[in-house]
């Protein structure tokens, strides 16, 4: 058991992997020499060499084509993405290529790859270098989408997503990399589509994911101050999606609110609050409640950023707000 | 324009090949037309009628674990790769014989088992695929080439310009064949581009070779493809052929290809690469009954594999919620 920052997390995560498994590989923009523009990736070039540790030219679509290319023959390659933001400059590789092509080659052709990239705002980087993307991801059939909220989920869902034969979205957080904790030694593998209860409780249930996941302590520590027992589940992956973990929790608190980062209009949260409104009505108490950012771009000022990124006090406020 | 150059032999049994290849995909893209006019092609096609010299030049020069990626425009190239007509032509018309089961169709005519590493419909998409696959090649040391054909078009979109400089960059055994047939889609190319040859005239760019080939001539297109495969073979990086041909139809079922001067036309009517190799071969002695002969076989062939199709199932309804994953359903949830 060691201390380990989320930001060191990765590095350890992606070389238990490489370590592990020869064919994987990793590629993407200033991942190698330099160890990461976020220094996630320090190590790895040293520890691996330049044939499975490779620096590309700024080109997206190169990365994510010729990561889908390498798994078609025989590598589980791993593909950065500097910024989750620039998933759009090669939308089609994620969306039209990796997510479609075995479902429509009749299931011919195996994509056992991982596309990570660093998701989310609260780093005052303007509208193009803070968005949280999970969202759009996860609207795509043939996507699987994790986003780890702690160091050691960081090296565990690595794991799962490097191991999985399946394209995986992985989303770290960026404004995360400084979190500590401790760490076991030794070799850390979880599944996807398992969501953790961060804190248990008996009155609302909160469920988050990412940064979300410790606005969503923070606020749960102050409700218990105000008497209300909310208990915090974190999701972990988006697809596959936990719902027995949220459901089970709502027939026994009546309460649920969402946390996430998403932009108002069909961010995550309406999933699962779709979810339970179909299928646990009846064990509401209370309307389901989405905090979100709201439907704008993320402003650069850190001030009007905080106000627009979900908060513990809104949290807490709009908690006690439906109590 | 590279003519075939007389340093270069090419065997008889190579040039039987070559014409058995070119009469073999006339005939499939002739009966997917047939088909879709009896009603059995849904959605659409893109036929590459009149380009079939590309397609059997570079197929008679691959080894079998080669990689041949193509576009909507794919038909040829995965026939000559080992793939049947049946499941082609099932495919075109989403029958559950069809390579993919009739959830690709015909613009995505895959079979991977044969390095038919599939049709691709979105322009440019495949060209990094391309670059990857051939990259894992190099790391495993399988001495693999991947092939990419695309269109003229393919050259104004961004992928091209990053697979090309990643190839480069990395040395990897790519060989780039862009079919010129002149128009993008409804659009010359020439109308939209600010040098004459929409590949070529950009390889130096990658510190490639200015490569241009008349992509009717089956024996020039086997040279180029012979030496360029092999070079990359031997790990000299990657090769930018332009390969001039021409569509005898439009872009797509939906186009009569009606921009096309009249006699631009009836030009390259004259320089079909089957009229064209017909002559070559004739005048090499070889005997025309064997000619007649391979040419009654590839219709053959194709009758059959439509029979084949109009008595194929529809795909299975199961068939809808399988293959998004690798377990093979499509669950998302607990």
């Amino acid at each position: 058991m060691a201390e380990l920052t989320y930001r060191n997390a990765i590095a350890r995560g992606i070389g238990q992997e490489m370590e592990r498994d020869e064919r994987v590989v990793f590629i993407g923009e200033d991942i190698g020499a330099a160890g990461g523009v976020f220094k996630t990736t320090v190590g790895l070039f040293e520890r691996f060499g330049p044939d499975r540790v490779r620096d590309t030219p700024i080109s997206e679509q190169a990365i994510i084509g010729g990561i889908m290319g390498a798994a078609m023959n025989g590598l589980r390659p791993i593909g950065e993405l500097m910024f989750s933001d620039f998933v759009g400059v090669t939308w089609d590789g994620i969306a039209n290529q990796i997510a479609k092509t075995r479902y429509m080659t009749g299931g011919q052709v195996t994509l056992p790859l991982v596309i990570r990239t660093a998701n989310g705002g609260g780093t005052h980087f303007g509208g193009q270098h803070s968005q949280s993307v999970e969202n759009w991801h996860m609207m795509i059939p043939g996507l699987k989408v994790v986003a780890p909220a702690t160091p050691r989920d960081v090296v565990g869902l690595m794991a799962a997503a490097v191991r999985d034969d399946d394209p995986v979205i992985y989303l770290d957080h960026k404004k995360l990399y400084a979190l500590k904790e401790d760490v076991p030694d030794g070799e850390i593998v979880d599944v996807l589509g398992k969501a953790v209860v961060r804190r248990p409780g008996s009155d609302v249930t909160i469920v988050a994911l990412a940064a979300m996941v410790h606005v969503a302590l923070e606020a749960a520590a102050r409700l218990a101050d105000r008497g209300v027992s909310a208990e915090v589940i974190d999701l972990r992956s988006l697809v596959p999606l936990d719902t027995t973990a949220f459901l089970e929790s709502v027939a026994r608190t009546g309460h649920l609110f969402t946390v996430e980062e998403n932009p108002r209009l069909c961010g995550w949260g309406a999933e699962v609050s779709s979810i339970a409104a179909e299928e646990c009505l009846w064990d509401l108490d209370g309307p389901i409640v989405r905090i979100t950012t709201p439907h704008i771009p993320l402003p650069a000022a850190a001030d009007l950023e905080d106000m627009a990124i979900p908060s513990a006090d809104r949290v807490v406020q709009t908690v006690l707000s439906q109590a | 324009m590279s003519p075939p150059t007389d340093a270069f032999e090419i065997t008889e049994a190579t040039r039987l090949l070559l014409y058995q290849s070119m009469l073999r995909t006339r005939a499939l893209e002739k009966k997917a037309y047939d088909l879709f006019m009896e009603g059995l092609v849904q959605g659409t096609t893109h036929l590459g009628l009149g380009q079939e010299a590309v397609a059997a030049g570079f197929a008679a020069a691959l080894r079998p674990d080669d990689m041949s990626f193509a576009t909507y425009r794919g038909h040829n190239h995965m026939l000559l790769r080992g793939m049947s007509m049946a499941s082609i032509l099932g495919e075109c018309a989403a029958r559950a014989n069809g390579c993919c089961g009739g959830k690709g169709g015909s613009m995505h005519i895959t079979d991977v088992t044969k390095g038919a590493m599939g049709s691709y419909a979105i322009v440019g998409a495949h060209l990094p695929v391309a670059v990857g696959a051939a990259w894992a090649g190099v790391l495993r040391g399988t001495r693999q080439v991947s092939v990419c054909f695309f269109g003229d078009g393919t050259t104004n979109i961004g992928t091209f310009h990053e697979a090309l400089n990643l190839a480069a960059i990395w040395k990897l055994p790519v060989v780039f064949v862009c079919e010129n047939n002149l128009y993008m889609e409804y659009t010359a190319i020439s109308s939209v581009i600010p040098v004459e040859h929409p590949a070529a005239d950009r390889a130096a760019a990658y510190g490639l070779e200015r490569i241009i080939v008349d992509g009717n001539d089956a024996d020039a297109v086997y040279e180029i493809a012979a030496t360029t495969t092999e070079r990359a073979r031997r790990g000299e990086g990657p090769s930018l052929v332009e390969a001039l041909t021409y569509r005898h139809k439009g872009h797509s079922r939906a186009d009569p290809g009606k921009y096309r001067p009249d006699e631009e036309v009836a030009a390259w009517m004259e320089r079909d690469p089957l009229i064209i190799y017909r002559a070559r071969l004739e005048s090499l002695s070889f005997p025309v009954a064997i000619l007649d002969e391979m040419e009654q076989m590839a219709r053959a062939e194709a009758d059959a594999a439509a029979d084949e199709v109009r008595a194929a199932p529809l795909p299975d309804p199961a068939s809808l919620m399988t293959d998004l994953w690798a377990n093979g359903g499509s669950e998302w949830r607990n």
